[in-house]
Formats: C-alpha cells, structure tokens, sequence
C-alpha cells in the first residue's frame, strides 16, 4: 500500500439548504481510497451515498443550493478548493469520472453514442481530431465489450439495451483512465445476470488499469465479490467500516447486522427478509445521539449520546456503544 | 417516419377542408351572399349570372361542393376592385407576407434563444428578470401598437428608420420587431423552463463529470433537448406571425396579403377575403405539418 | 396512498378547497388587483365618472399634451386628440367597452367550452372524436383571419366582436377541461359514484364542476387580458367597435393618422391596454399557483 491514499475525504459535510430547511445529506464522513482499491458504500436509499460521490465530483444538483465543506484530497491535492473551471479540465475525465445510477437517463438522447464516448478523449487533449477520437471511442466500445463498436457508435441511446447503456455509459467515464471511478448504484436499474456482467466488467477495467473504485449500493449481496472494504452509511453518516471479511464476519453494528441479515444466502433457508422496521431520521431534523436508535432493537439509554469510533481490530471500526463498551 | 408523415398529411388534409367548410358556412350566413361577392353597382346580368355560378338554387351541400371544386381549381372568382382572379392576387401578395413573417419569427428566436438559455443558466440574475419583464409586457401589449410605439420613437423621433413601404432591408426592421414581439416572451419561457430541466438531468451531469467544457454542455447538449419543447409549437407561432400579419401590415402599410385582406374587407371585396382566409388557414396548417416533421428530425427517438 | 383500500365515501370532500376558502392575503398582486379594480369602477361609473364628454369635441383645444408638459393643462390632464376630445374621458368610456366585451365574451366562450370539455372528456368515444376535431379545424383558421371573413359578412360592432372571440376561445376552454375530466374520471370518487348508480347529471354538477372550478378561475382570468388585445386590434382595423362608441382599439386607430403632432394619442390608450393587460395576466398567474401547488415548483 503507497503511503498516501489515492483518495482521502476528511470530515465532508454537504448540507442541502432548500426553502425548507437545511437538508444533512451528508453529516461529516471520511474514508479512503487506495489505488486498485474498491471500496463499497451501503446503506439504504435517502442515506447520502450519491450525495457523497457528487460531492467528491463537486456536481451538485443545481437547483440543490448545496453547500460542501471538508476536505477532499486526490494524489494529495484538495480537490474543494479548486474552481469549477479548473475540476472540468483537470480532475472530471482524467482523475476521477462517475457511473450514475440510471443507465436510461444518463446518456444524452439527441445525440449519438459516438458523439458522447468521443469527445472527452478531444476535451483532455488526448487525441487531436475527431477522426481520431472516434477511433479511440470504437477501442473504447470494445473494451467494456460491446460488439461491432464502429458501427454502434452511429446509433443513438435508445437503441440500446438497459445494460448495453450502462456499458456505453462505462466506456465513456473510462475514456480518460481516471483514477478514481465512481460506480453509484450501477446495476440497480438491470437484471440480475445483466448486474454480474457489469460487475465483471469492472473487475476487469480494475485489473488492467489499477483505478481505485468506490462501488455504491444498497444491496450488501452484490459487494463482497469486488470490494476490497465496505463503509456502511446511515442519515449522512458512516456507522461502521472495515474489511469485506470482518464486515461479512463480525458486523458489530445492529444496523449492519439488520442489512446483512436481509441478504438471502444460496444454501441456507432464506431468512425474513428483514425489513428493519421503521423510518429513517429526517434528514432536516436529525437526533443528537445515535442516529439508528429510534429503530435500534438493542437500544440503550447511553444511546442518546453520539457514539465514539471504537477500532475492533485490522482497520475495523464502528460508531455504536455497544462495542464501545467492550 | 412514412407513417408519421402519411398521418401527418391526412389531417393535414381533413383541417384545410374543415377550414373551407366554415368559410364557405360564413359566406352563407349573412343568407345573400350574391350580394357579398358583387359590388352594388352591378348590374342584373352580372347578378344572374353569378347566382348561377354559385349554384344557388340547389341544396346547400351542393352548393359546397360547388365552391370546393372551384377552389380545387383555383376559382375563388374575380377581384372587382383589382381586376383580376382573387387568388392570383393573393398570390402575388403573400410572398412579401411571408418574408414579413419569416422576418419576424427570425428577430423572435434570436431574442428568445440567448434570453431564455442565460436566464435557465444564470437563474435569479438580472438578465433572468429581464427576460421575465420582456415575458411579462410581451403578453400584455396588441403588436400593432408596438408596431405604433416603434414607429413613433424610430421613425418620427429619432428618424433612423422608414415607417412605411417596403423598398429595402430597413422597411422590413420595425415590422418585424412589431410582428416578432409577441412570441419572444412565450418561447423565452419555454426554452427556460426547458433548459433548467435539461441542465439538471442525469445525462448533462453524465458530461460534466467526464469534463464537459460549460459552453458546450449549455449550447450543444442542453441546447438541442432544450429545443424540442419549442419545435413543438413553432407552428402556433409561426401562425400567429401569419394571423398578427393583418394587423402588422396594416400599421406599417406593408404590401402583404394581410393589408390586401384587410383591405378588402372595407372595399367588399369578398372573394379576395375569402382566398386570402383560406390561403393563409392552408399555410397555417402547413406550418404545422412541416413542424412535426422537422420535430422527428431533431428528436431521434421518432424517427425510424 | 392509504394503506388500506375502503372506497373513498361519495362526496366531492376530495376537491380542492376554492380559493376563497384558502384565500392568504400575503403575497397578493395587491397593484394589479388595485388596477383591474380602477378598471371595473371605471366601466360601471361611466360616464359619471369623466372630467369631459368623452365624445365632445372642442376644436380650440385641439392637440393639447399632458399637463406635465409646458403646452399641458390639468384641464386636460392626459391631453386632447385631433378633435379636442379629453384623452382621459375618452381612456375611461373605452374601459367600458373592454369591460362588456371581456364580460360576455369570457362568459360565453368559458361556458361553451367547458360544456363540450366536460362532454368529450366524460363520455369518450366518437362524442370526444367529434368535438376535437371540430376544435381542431376551427384552429386550422388563425384567429384574426377567422374574426376577418366575418367580418366582411356581418356588420361590424360589439356583438360581432363577441362573437368573433368566442367562435375563437372556446376551443382553449375546451381542451384543457377535457383533459382535466380525463383525469379526474381516472379518480376514486368519481368512478365510485358511477358505481352507486348516480346519474350523469349528478356526477358533472356534484363531482367535476366543483373539481373543475379553480382550473376555470384561472382561464377566465388570464383571457380577460387575450380579450382585450383581441378588441383592440379588430377596433384598430375598424372592424370593431364603431364610432361613436369609443374603446381604446379606436382611440389608437385614430390617432394613428396624427401621430405626428401628438405623441400622446397613440401612448395612453396603449398604456391602458398594456396596464390592464398586465394585471389580469399577474393575477391569473397568481390564482393558478395559488390553486394549482403541483405546478408552483419553478
Ligand atoms: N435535489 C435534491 N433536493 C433536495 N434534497 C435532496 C436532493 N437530492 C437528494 N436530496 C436529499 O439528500 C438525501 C441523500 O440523498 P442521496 O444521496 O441521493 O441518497 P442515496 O443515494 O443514499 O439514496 C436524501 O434524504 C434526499 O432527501
Ligand atoms: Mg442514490
């Protein structure tokens, strides 16, 4: 492991301020991410995590009037303090490029797939002419496997399949071989064996080009083959983060436990898919103590008070008094 | 795209001949329509020979058809003041029309586009709220009085431009700025509300994360979706430049087929009302036509 | 978004509430209301209300600008036409002709339209073919070309005004309360109530007229200002409203052929149509956010 992390997130708080009141999408993490390295974030829906990666991107939606503070560092260089001008030509494609969640929405539908996989190659210099860039895009097709590409880079989005998308959508967030990509629920929208194809093929960019990936979703099942660490998110927080195995292992936290628990395991006689019972807090409005209290099982009185990190071993720590106890 | 243009044409088809049927119910209204047609110094042999033309002595579904396969032939009868067939006159008048209307529906978008793309993109600045005035005094004022208030301050005031005829480039300004005003303030809206949904869609974020240069993001790709909630009334607007015409025209005594109606309403001139009308309902809904199509060009998810 | 499914009880409880139920005076256009409101006293006041005979001429006073100018008296304090007419007598009498065109027309085109957009919208079918596209081949004829060729046939004046604009409007009613019908016909109360038997003369006055009502509260008032504009324009062409009556279509119509000498002629009246305008279209705006919170988003 290098001795700086590919991506270090001190402290990031994006706080969302609408007409309403001042949304807590995301309440003070930090996390890191090495080279070659994925880390998986999971929590449920509403709980931050694509407010996270947007942060990192500093994409915001616009009319959001989100506000990031923290601090983001990439290779070392904190990435909030640059301009807008300056993330789009140096970090956006190059450095760190994003899967978002919707392969059906995310590509432009006026515009062909060739257009959209080429032009970042021409944005960041890469290639010189569009001819060029086109050749570079039909490599680009073909590398997250997509058949016949210099025919397929005439056609428009809505020719393609829900996973052919996703592909093309790939294709172009690698264009530049960033070096961090964000997956944000990538397979969410696709079938199941349409969801192990996507993630194979990540695993595969991965191997030949040592990004870091931090793999978004809400669904622990499909982690544990790609991820090498998990931090599990809960009302803009991180509740606990360790190895895949100790997370699979030794979960610590109740809200952990509760989400593995809704997993159903091959083999074994699928338990109640535990919907935990319960709402998560209002994001406006959040407690002071332990965020998960109110739905806990195993409350305590001490839960009213935010609990500290206690390390549980080789990088695994969790925020919940009862393993502060221990 | 045969289908939408076969279905595109058949009604097409059935509005022109709606459009017919009412004009030639309103003719019918007023119950003497020889009188309409004619000048009131004609004489006996004229009217005789008219009514016999027009079939009046037969049912009045007859009748219709009548006046439908003289208008298929091109037969709206003889202009009495100009001397020659009504529709060769309207013919020779609509061309200057639709350089007025084109003209104007020009001045329109290149007001509309850039005010409506930067108030989407700089939303709540002040060009946003000049484009919300501009929005707001455009629906509250009749374009003949723009046309008024134009000549008055450019024409009679300051002197830079001519407030009538139509000899070159400059007589075609205030015209159309008079003509084009009302729908800037729809299409500014428009292409707004378009733009601030499309800036923040998934696919536009798709491109800023990749690198997306700003000015490409807004102009090429927010742009072109932005552009089909407007392709899709340009028609109406169109038609409005067409209908606005008769008014415009008349201020700035502009030699289109608007005056030349208007013209012939006062001078009786029926049958040169009548071609004009349905001339300008055939171009109307050939405007739409026209625009349903371009909209499958530019949106590719209908073409095919 | 109940739990449970028990059908919704047959009342129209489901409408929303009018707006006088919910009226906030906060953030009223208090101006343009103000405005409308000058506009209404001054068609009901008439002719009790001018400083001059708006039809009396006075030659000597001919072509006097407004007070604030030097040549300008408050005698007249808009300033007099070719005539030596009071420009602002002649602004108040034509406040009352827009204001009986705008009445009759708005009544007339708003009922014919919501009738056959309830009808087309409620029973579907060939009775819903045939009105749209009888409404779409009246819209093939661009509404000035239509108000022309009548026109021509009729004699010009008030009634022929009002007609001309509901032959135009009514399709616009019609539409939007069709597709509004559509969709409330989709809703629990609605389709319940024709379970229990309630005839289709209930159903329209018990459940979609009070459904409907803001919608109309809305289109009634953001055509007061499409009206006006619409009179002005045929009395500027002279087929509309006729001497010796005045409105403010006419007054610019007249004072086209001096505007020359007189700035003024051309400028007042086409400050009332745009201030009157203006203020319908701001309060129709406000009424339909204030009814209508889905579309309040942007
Ligand atoms: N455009 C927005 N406007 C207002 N609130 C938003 C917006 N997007 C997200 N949020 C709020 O931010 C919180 C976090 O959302 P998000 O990051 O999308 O969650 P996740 O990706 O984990 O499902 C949510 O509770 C949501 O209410
Ligand atoms: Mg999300």
């Amino acid at each position: 492991m290098s001795a700086t992390p590919l991506l270090q997130v001190e402290n990031l708080q994006t706080h969302l301020h609408l007409r309403r009141g001042v949304v807590k999408a995301v309440d003070g993490i930090s996390f890191e991410v090495n080279e070659g390295e994925t880390l998986g974030i999971v929590g449920e829906s509403g709980s931050g995590k694509t407010m996270t990666c947007l942060s990192i991107l500093q994409l915001l939606p616009i009319h959001g009037g989100g506000k990031i503070a923290g601090s983001v560092r990439l290779d070392g260089e904190e990435l909030l303090q640059l301009g807008e001008e300056e993330m789009a030509r140096r970090v956006r494609g190059p450095k760190v490029a994003m899967i978002s969640q919707d392969p059906m929405t995310s590509l432009n539908p006026v515009f062909t797939v060739g257009d959209q996989v080429s032009r970042p190659f021409l944005y960041h210099k890469l290639v010189k002419t569009v001819r060029d860039a086109m050749v570079a895009a039909a490599a680009g097709l073909r590398r997250v496997r997509i058949p016949s590409p210099e025919r397929r880079l005439k056609s428009y989005p809505h020719q393609f399949s829900g996973g052919m998308r996703q592909r093309v959508v790939t294709a172009m967030a690698i264009a530049c071989s960033p070096r961090l990509l964000i997956a944000d629920e990538p397979t969410t929208a696709l079938d199941v064996t349409i969801q192990v194809q996507i993630m194979s093929l990540l695993r595969s960019i991965q191997n030949d080009s040592k990004v870091g990936i931090i793999l978004i979703t809400h669904d622990l099942s499909i982690v544990a083959g790609l991820c090498h660490r998990i931090a599990v998110m809960y009302a803009g927080r991180i509740i606990e983060t360790g190895k895949v195995r100790d997370i699979y292992r030794n979960a610590q936290h109740p809200y952990t436990q509760a989400l593995l628990d809704a997993i159903p395991h091959l083999g074994r006689k699928r338990r109640r898919l535990a919907a935990i019972p319960g709402q998560p807090p209002n994001l406006m409005d959040l407690p002071n103590g332990c965020r998960f209290a109110p739905r806990c099982p195993r409350r305590m009185a001490v839960c009213d008070e935010y609990p500290p990190a206690t390390d549980v071993g080789g990088g695994h720590t969790v925020n919940c008094w009862l393993a502060a106890k221990q | 795209m045969k289908a939408i243009f076969a279905k595109g044409l058949l009604n097409a088809a059935i509005s022109i001949l709606g459009a017919s049927l009412i004009i030639f119910v309103i003719s019918r209204l007023s119950g003497d329509p020889v009188s309409l047609m004619l000048p009131m110094e004609a004489p006996q042999s004229a009217i005789d020979a008219l009514k016999q033309e027009l079939g009046l002595d037969r049912p009045l579904w007859e009748q219709y058809f009548i006046f439908l396969w003289k208008a298929l032939q091109g037969d709206f009868g003889q202009s009495y003041r100009w001397q020659m067939p009504a529709l060769a006159l309207v013919f020779e008048r609509l061309p200057a029309t639709i350089y007025l209307a084109t003209a104007a529906f020009a001045f329109s978008l290149v007001l509309a586009i850039p005010l409506g793309v930067l108030s989407a993109v700089y939303r709540g600045s002040w060009i946003d709220q000049i484009g919300r005035i501009i929005a707001m005094l455009g629906q509250a004022v009749p374009s003949f009085w723009v046309g008024l208030i134009l000549i008055l301050v450019f024409a009679v005031g300051l002197q830079w431009l001519p407030a009538f005829g139509a000899d070159g480039v400059q007589h075609v300004i205030l015209p159309a700025i008079a003509l084009g005003w009302y729908p800037v303030a729809a299409q500014t809206r428009i292409i707004r509300s378009g733009m601030l949904e499309v800036l923040d869609s998934d696919y536009i974020r798709m491109g800023r994360s990749v690198g997306t240069p700003e000015r490409l993001l807004v102009w090429k790709y927010a742009f072109r979706n932005a552009l089909l909630p407007l392709v899709t009334i340009m028609g109406v607007y169109f038609a409005s430049m067409l209908s606005g015409a008769f008014v415009v025209e008349t201020v700035f005594a502009w030699p289109g087929l608007g005056r030349t109606v208007v013209e012939a309403v006062f001078s009786r001139d029926y049958p040169v009302v009548q071609a004009g009308v349905l001339v300008t309902s055939i171009l109307f809904v050939l405007s739409n036509f026209l625009v349903d199509l371009s909209y499958s060009i530019i949106d590719p998810r209908i073409r095919l | 978004m109940s739990v449970t499914s028990a059908p919704t009880p047959v009342t129209a409880a489901d409408a929303p509430l009018p707006f006088f139920v919910r009226f906030r005076l906060k953030g009223a256009p208090w101006i343009p209301i103000l405005i409308l409101v000058l506009v209404l006293i001054a068609a009901v006041g008439g002719e009790g209300l001018t400083p001059h005979d708006p039809n009396g001429l006075n030659l000597g006073a001919a072509f006097k600008p407004p007070f604030w100018q030097a040549a300008g008296t408050y005698d007249y304090l808009l300033g007099t036409d070719n005539l030596g007419r009071d420009v602002l007598s002649r602004i108040i009498a034509g406040a009352r002709v827009s204001a009986i065109v705008a009445l009759y027309a708005i009544a007339f085109s708003g009922a014919i339209g919501t009738m056959l957009g309830i009808i087309a919208g409620y029973f579907g079918g060939i009775i819903d073919t045939t009105i749209i596209r009888i409404a779409e081949i009246k819209m093939a004829i661009p509404g000035l070309a239509l108000a022309l060729i009548f026109s021509a046939t009729m004699d010009p004046g008030l009634s022929t005004v009002v007609i001309v604009i509901v032959l135009t409007y009514w399709t616009w009613y019609c539409r939007i309360i069709r597709s509004e019908v559509l969709s409330l016909r989709e809703r629990d109360y609605v389709s319940f109530a024709k379970v229990a038997g309630c005839g289709s003369i209930t159903i329209f006055f018990r459940h979609l007229l009070p459904n409907i009502f803001n919608t109309l509260l809305v289109l009634m008032t953001l055509q007061v200002g499409q009206v006006i504009i619409f009179e002005a324009s045929l009395s500027f062409l002279g087929l509309g409203i006729q001497a010796p009556d005045t409105s403010w279509g006419l007054m610019l119509s007249d004072a086209r052929q001096y505007i020359t000498y007189a700035w003024w002629g051309i400028t007042m009246p086409g400050i009332a149509i745009m201030l009157t305008c203006l203020s319908s279209n701001l309060v129709g705006d406000w009424l339909r956010d204030l009814l209508d919170p889905k579309r309040r988003q942007l």
